[in-house]
């Protein structure tokens, strides 16, 4: 099951190209780039492995692909994600978010039922890959 | 903008000088910088140069993007980083370079302390500098034969290895004493082989750091009293002389000292001043200076 989650997700897969010029865009605003990555697919986790810190003051898209090159090296079975932070005041969150490299096997998740007190029902969803431990699971 | 389709259309490259918004780099290098001359020869050639260069490229003439790298020596204070500054920018206005920032480094920037210390630092460095220009101010200071341990030989690895793959992305000036860079490209005989233009820059005379002083203070609204205008020509043969001497920083320091002077006399009157005061450097302010003190008189 394809993941959505961040900007475009819906859109196939941005090119390398595509991407570039999205990050030229970012930098063009003085947004810091960074880079996370996670073999965890879960909706809920939130808070991904950073990828070397937040690329302040780059101006060109060129340097921030390299270091996407490096972290889909070490990654190559992952979801790499881009971020895009707004350090203006007031702002100071992500503005632009989304995902740049996916495995190419996605499983997808399993929906449980816990029958709890009365009828009601609690659901549980896991992801298939979160039974294998962390780093072997694409 | 001419039409390339045809074969024989003509191409009219002062079209292309004005279109490219070169001639206001240019001329805003003759106005702001007095003197250097070859060097301002030199960038009208490079200007140029690079102009053919893109043209060629829309003709198809040429596909290769041309090697940028350049080499700036000079005694220090000629203005090699003010130029580096106008490089950037003629470059960015003919799209040799996307961003045409400067990024100004030295050693200390580049060299790490310890193992592995070093690579990091220079990258970080490199992707800063990345669609723009790479300014590496004493680059002899990279390489340290005497030390064959030194970190600064993986520094030059590194820049190396960027300055030949990725020279769409980054143009890379080395700057410094010409003997010493000459000394350092014989060391480095990579460097040598991928940097395209060496640019000299001769030391000011004594007419042109005067002219330099005055666009100095006028850019602060200051301006030399006749009298004052004298004692700073006398100022700069003797400034000359002593050991240190760096052109035209020697003369910026010399003016913020002077400053600094009349902003101590004029608090130093009792009496309410005229706001022309406030403007105006008197002999008084230069004369004190150590310069003079210190050197023995002709005729005593």
């Amino acid at each position: 099951m394809r993941i959505t989650q961040g900007c475009f997700s819906f859109l196939p897969d941005l090119t390398d190209q595509q991407i570039s010029k999205q990050v030229q865009y970012c930098l063009d605003y003085g947004w810091a780039v960074s880079f996370e990555y996670t073999d965890d697919p879960h909706p809920r986790n939130t808070y991904w492995e950073m990828w070397g810190h937040p690329m302040f003051d780059i101006k060109d898209a060129v340097a921030i692909m390299g270091e996407l090159r490096e972290c889909r090296l070490m990654h190559g079975e992952c979801y790499i994600r881009l971020c895009a932070f707004d350090s203006t005041h007031t702002w100071e969150s992500l503005r632009m978010s989304f995902i740049v490299q996916r495995p190419s096997h996605e499983p997808g998740f399993m929906l449980t039922r816990h029958e709890t007190e009365g009828r009601n029902i609690r659901y549980e969803t896991r992801a298939y890959v979160a039974e294998k431990p962390q780093g072997t699971r694409y | 903008m001419p039409d390339v389709s045809q074969p024989d259309a003509l191409i009219d490259l002062r079209a292309e000088f004005a279109g490219a918004g070169l001639e206001s780099y240019l001329a805003g290098l003759e106005q702001e910088l007095v003197g250097l001359k070859p060097v301002k020869a030199r960038l009208r050639e490079i200007a140029s140069l690079l102009l053919i260069e893109r043209v060629r490229q829309r003709l198809g003439y040429t596909t290769e993007a041309p090697t940028l790298h350049m080499s700036f020596t000079g005694n220090p204070g000629t203005g090699k980083t003010t130029v580096a500054l106008r490089m950037a920018g003629i470059l960015k206005a003919l799209g040799f370079v996307r961003q045409g920032q400067l990024i100004s480094v030295t050693r200390d920037d580049l060299v790490g302390q310890y193992i592995g210390h070093t690579a990091p630092k220079t990258k970080e460095i490199l992707k800063k500098a990345m669609g723009g220009v790479l300014f590496i101010d004493e680059a002899y200071y990279l390489y340290r034969p005497d030390n064959e341990r030194d970190y600064g030989q993986e520094a030059i690895e590194i820049l190396l290895q960027v300055m030949e793959n990725q020279r769409e992305d980054l143009v890379v000036i080395l700057a410094g004493y010409a003997d010493r860079m000459e000394n350092f490209y014989t060391l480095n005989p990579g460097f040598r082989s991928r940097i395209a233009h060496h640019i000299d820059f001769p030391d000011y005379d004594d007419a042109e750091l005067l002219h330099i002083s005055e666009t100095m203070l006028a850019r602060q609204n200051y301006r030399l009293s006749p009298a004052a205008h004298q004692a700073m020509q006398d100022y700069i043969v003797l400034r000359r002389q002593k050991p240190y001497f760096s052109n035209a920083r020697s003369i910026r320091n010399a003016l913020d000292r002077a400053r600094l002077r009349q902003a101590a006399r004029l608090m130093a009157l009792d009496t309410p001043v005229r706001p022309e005061a406030l403007m105006l450097i008197e002999p008084a302010d230069i004369l004190a200076s150590r310069v003079f003190t210190q050197v023995p008189i002709a005729d005593g």
